[in-house]
């Protein structure tokens, strides 16, 4: 690759507090012809968390995916418009998506640890992005910050999937800060889970922004007004094709969705009034 | 016995009179059906155990370490399998050398990297239909152009031209398998590896292939269990039935002339002697346990590592 | 400075140093090899088709077209030589009926114990027996027809030569049964459970559920592995070669000496004609013969499935 210079780039490592850590422009999304995502402006703030709720097929997991290029990885997937990560275009020519990957984490709505050891899980992503540091302290840390340290610390060299179902989505999330990323994409992370673990992870998150800008999708809407600081309401209208079309309803401090929404839709789908 | 379970009536008379459902002639043949399913799945396992009776009461008494260690001869009683067993070990070896890693290779290529177009789909096709073509086509193949037209590198009809025509005979099996055990693996996991920052090739090599080689070596030791009993490429390529000496364990030994267990023993059964057909079937008890010692191992690899149906 | 990367510097940049260019440089070069292996066998197809094309040509160089399909004798290796391949195709056909015949509704019905009648436990032994019987290999299924199984049918039919079609198709039978039990019962246990339960709940026996839903449900599946078995009887050499016999014969009786296709190509493999005989090029005219009907059995495979498999979510 050629030397890029680099004078129009944020280069200090301090986050601008007033800058949005993503953003989207027009970002529409196609699978083969088939539009599934129509024009979403959006800012994302740092060290916040942001919630993304809506009606079930209504593409807030696709939007997610957009923040990390895991899009890309559908065959027929088309992302057009733009997606900024502090400043940069991610889906420009020059940026490698592996590179935006480890900047920008994500767990899933199953927890999937890799079936490995719990101490290769989270060494595994450090290890093949070139991780200079103590490894061990890097494990320790980041199931630290997990808050599944003192639950795992005898038994590092067990599978993952030994753990329970709360346990291993933990493990995932700590697998996830271990390459610390700037921002944690969570799809429906608590989905899986039963309530007592969800309770753990919701108070993690509320841990986790301090460092990470969080993004949720959540089909729960108590969990959104419960953890998250804004509130993007998504929705989708069925095409003339037969499918269906996602869009931006209405993205607010999540109070203000909650209490106070601008638009009829939003009221009804938060009051539960939604088909 | 009525073939009815139900002997007496259980439930209150129908309204309608309309359907006379004739249950006990229905259970009857629901019973007949059924035992002519039995008989069907028992003629095979009645079939190998006559076969297996039949092979070693001809060929047990003939087994001796004479019989193991001794080259042909056209003497019965002092012919021995040692040049066709040396033979098959290699073919065995440069078979597997060869078609492990294309095989394991093509299909990693088909089922993670490939995109999904036209040429994808034509060699899709193509294995598809390689797998029905009779193996004896395949030593036309070989014949041509692994004995004839390179016959400067293989040596004609050498231990490297029998490798070559069997790895591509057994290819498209290795790929199958390759392609279902990278299928079974939950594509989770290939999305938690892009979510730490791996690139395709490293979420292959350590995510997804460690859990997909058990399936991949148990689909590689089958296809190569076949191999190791083909007979009828080996003697289109032309490989020779009287073979006294063994390849020298060299790289020449690639080139040299062989013969192997399958075709040993056509040789012997080919002959009007009796002699010979107990030789044959002595021969078909050494070939036999080498097949089933390496089935059997790719049964357990597959029982001990596959989850759910059997 | 470091390539990899125009996004924003991390923090803790200096800690991660992925030899992205590395990875990137590896992953392109095992792609690429690996879709090489991949084209190997479509290079295979093509070996297999210009050889027989090649050879198959040189071969009507020499022997007309007309001669090839009309003459009613197979004698290529005499001075006087015939060359009439309807003889060796009616072997084949006779051998592979004989075969068919007794692997299609054995296997079948095996494939329906298995699925729908065996328990778990009693599979778990069945299908292993299965594979064994499978992975036998042609030559020792040979051995079995020569020398047990034609004697035994001899001590009953009269005229039953030492060579026959009879005991070879029916020991052929016998080494494709595994395959219609096995490729047929994953198209049986592939059909959906409630699809069962819709026909129970109609009032209906298990055969009845069996015949008339889930048979019909796997149609696809069962005809694409009698095609693929038929296959393997047209193209099964060592079986026949063994215990049919080399007699180039045009005849219906299955218990005289007979030469099938492969049988043929086998003799010519094992005599010392030289390679540039006439009778070495009969082999790959032979050999196209072959492949064409296998072609032809695996297209009509090919589109009855596409034609009429079923999907289920």
């Amino acid at each position: 690759m050629t030397n890029i210079a680099n004078p129009t780039m944020i280069s200090d490592s301090q986050p601008h507090l007033q800058e949005p850590a993503l953003k989207m422009e027009g970002v529409s999304i196609f699978y083969g012809s088939t539009p599934a995502i129509r024009e979403v402006y959006l800012d994302i703030p740092a060290h916040q968390i942001t919630a993304f709720i809506g009606p079930s097929g209504c593409g807030k997991s696709t939007v997610l995916r957009c923040f990390n290029r895991t899009n890309d990885l559908i065959p027929g997937a088309k992302v057009t418009g733009n997606v900024f990560f502090r400043g940069v275009n991610l889906y420009s020519k020059k940026v490698d998506p592996v590179e935006v990957r480890r900047r920008i984490g994500m767990v899933f709505q199953k927890p999937n640890p890799f079936p490995k050891s719990i101490y290769e899980n989270i060494a595994f992503g450090a290890r093949i992005n070139g991780y200079q540091g103590d490894m061990d302290q890097l494990v320790e840390n980041s199931l630290r910050r997990a808050a599944i340290w003192d639950e795992v610390k005898d038994k590092l060299k067990d599978s993952g999937l030994s753990l329970s179902g709360g346990q291993q989505q933990r493990l995932c999330i700590a697998r996830a800060i271990a390459i610390q990323p700037e921002v944690i994409l969570m799809d429906e992370p608590c989905s899986a889970l039963d309530p007592i673990s969800t309770l753990r992870i919701e108070e993690l998150m509320q841990e986790l922004k301090e460092q990470y800008t969080i993004v949720i999708v959540t089909h729960n809407m108590q969990q959104a007004s419960r953890v998250s600081d804004k509130t993007a309401f998504f929705n989708a209208e069925a095409t003339e094709q037969g499918g269906k079309l996602g869009f931006l309803v209405e993205y607010d401090d999540t109070v203000n969705i909650f209490t106070n929404p601008k638009q009829d839709f939003t009221r009804d789908y938060v009051s539960g009034r939604f088909g | 016995m009525s073939s009815n379970p139900y002997s007496a009536p259980q439930l209150p008379d129908a309204h309608s009179s309309d359907f006379q459902p004739a249950l006990n002639k229905r259970y009857k043949l629901d019973r007949f059906f059924e035992f002519l399913t039995w008989i069907a799945t028992f003629v095979g396992l009645l079939v190998l155990m006559m076969l297996l009776y039949d092979v070693i009461s001809d060929g047990a008494s003939r087994l001796s370490w004479q019989f193991i260690s001794s080259f042909p001869s056209r003497r019965p009683a002092a012919a021995g399998l040692l040049s066709a067993l040396v033979g098959s070990i290699w073919l065995l070896c440069v078979t597997a050398i060869l078609s492990f890693p294309i095989g394991v290779g093509a299909g990693i290529f088909l089922e993670e990297f490939a995109p999904d177009n036209f040429f994808t789909q034509i060699i899709e096709i193509n294995i598809g239909n390689l797998a029905a073509v009779p193996s004896i086509i395949y030593g036309l193949l070989g014949l041509q152009v692994f004995s004839r037209i390179m016959r400067p590198i293989t040596g004609g009809p050498s231990v490297l031209t029998g490798g070559m025509t069997l790895a591509l005979l057994i290819l498209p099996i290795i790929i199958v398998a390759t392609r279902e055990s990278l299928r079974a693996v939950p594509n989770s996991l290939r999305q938690g590896g892009f979510a730490v920052g791996a690139t395709r090739w490293q979420v292959i090599r350590n995510l997804i292939l460690p859990q997909a080689i058990p399936g991949i070596l148990t689909g590689t030791i089958l296809a190569l269990s076949r191999a190791v009993g083909e007979t009828a490429p080996l003697i289109t390529i032309g490989a020779l039935t009287f073979i006294a000496f063994l390849p020298p364990l060299s790289l020449e030994g690639l080139q040299t002339d062989f013969t192997a267990l399958p075709i040993q023993i056509y040789n012997w059964v080919s002959r009007p002697q009796p002699e010979f057909h107990t030789n044959a079937a002595a021969g078909i008890i050494v070939l036999m346990v080498v097949l089933l010692t390496m089935n059997t191992t790719a049964v357990l690899l597959r029982n001990k590592f596959q989850k759910g149906r059997i | 400075m470091n390539s990899h990367s125009s996004l924003a510097r991390s923090q803790n940049a200096e800690l991660w140093q992925p030899k992205r260019n590395l990875s990137k440089w590896s992953e392109q070069a095992v792609k690429y090899i690996f879709a090489t292996f991949a084209l190997i066998s479509v290079a295979t197809t093509l070996g297999i088709v210009f050889t027989l094309i090649f050879e198959t040509f040189e071969f009507f160089q020499e022997v007309s077209i007309f001669r090839f399909l009309t003459e009613t004798q197979w004698t290529p290796l005499f001075t006087n030589a015939k060359f009439g391949i309807w003889v060796l195709v009616s072997a084949t056909l006779m051998t592979s009926f004989i075969a068919v015949f007794v692997a299609l509704p054995v296997g079948l019905l095996a494939a329906i114990c298995l699925s729908e009648y065996a328990s778990p436990g009693l599979r778990r032994w069945l299908k292993p027996i299965l594979e064994i019987l499978a992975g036998v290999p042609s030559v020792v299924y040979g051995y079995f027809a020569l020398l047990f199984v034609t004697p035994i049918l001899q001590s009953f039919i009269p005229g039953l030569k030492t060579f026959n079609a009879l005991s070879a198709g029916l020991v052929m039978g016998i080494s494709i049964l595994p395959l219609v039990a096995s490729l047929s019962e994953d198209a049986i246990y592939a059909v959906p459970q409630s699809l069962r339960q819709g026909s129970y709940a109609l009032g209906t026996t298990k055969r009845e559920t069996i015949t008339g839903v889930v048979l019909p449900a796997a149609l696809s599946g069962i005809v694409a592995s009698f095609v693929l078995s038929v296959s393997r009887a047209v193209g099964e050499t060592m079986i026949v070669t063994v215990a049919a016999g080399a007699n180039p014969t045009l005849t219906l009786d299955p218990r005289v000496p007979v030469q099938t296709m492969t049988a043929f190509i086998v003799q010519v493999s094992l005599g010392d004609a030289p390679a540039t005989s006439l009778a070495f090029k009969t082999i790959f005219a032979v050999g196209m013969m072959l492949f064409l009907m296998t072609f032809i059995l695996n297209v009509f495979s090919f589109w009855f499935v596409r034609r009429f498999q079923e999907k289920y979510e």
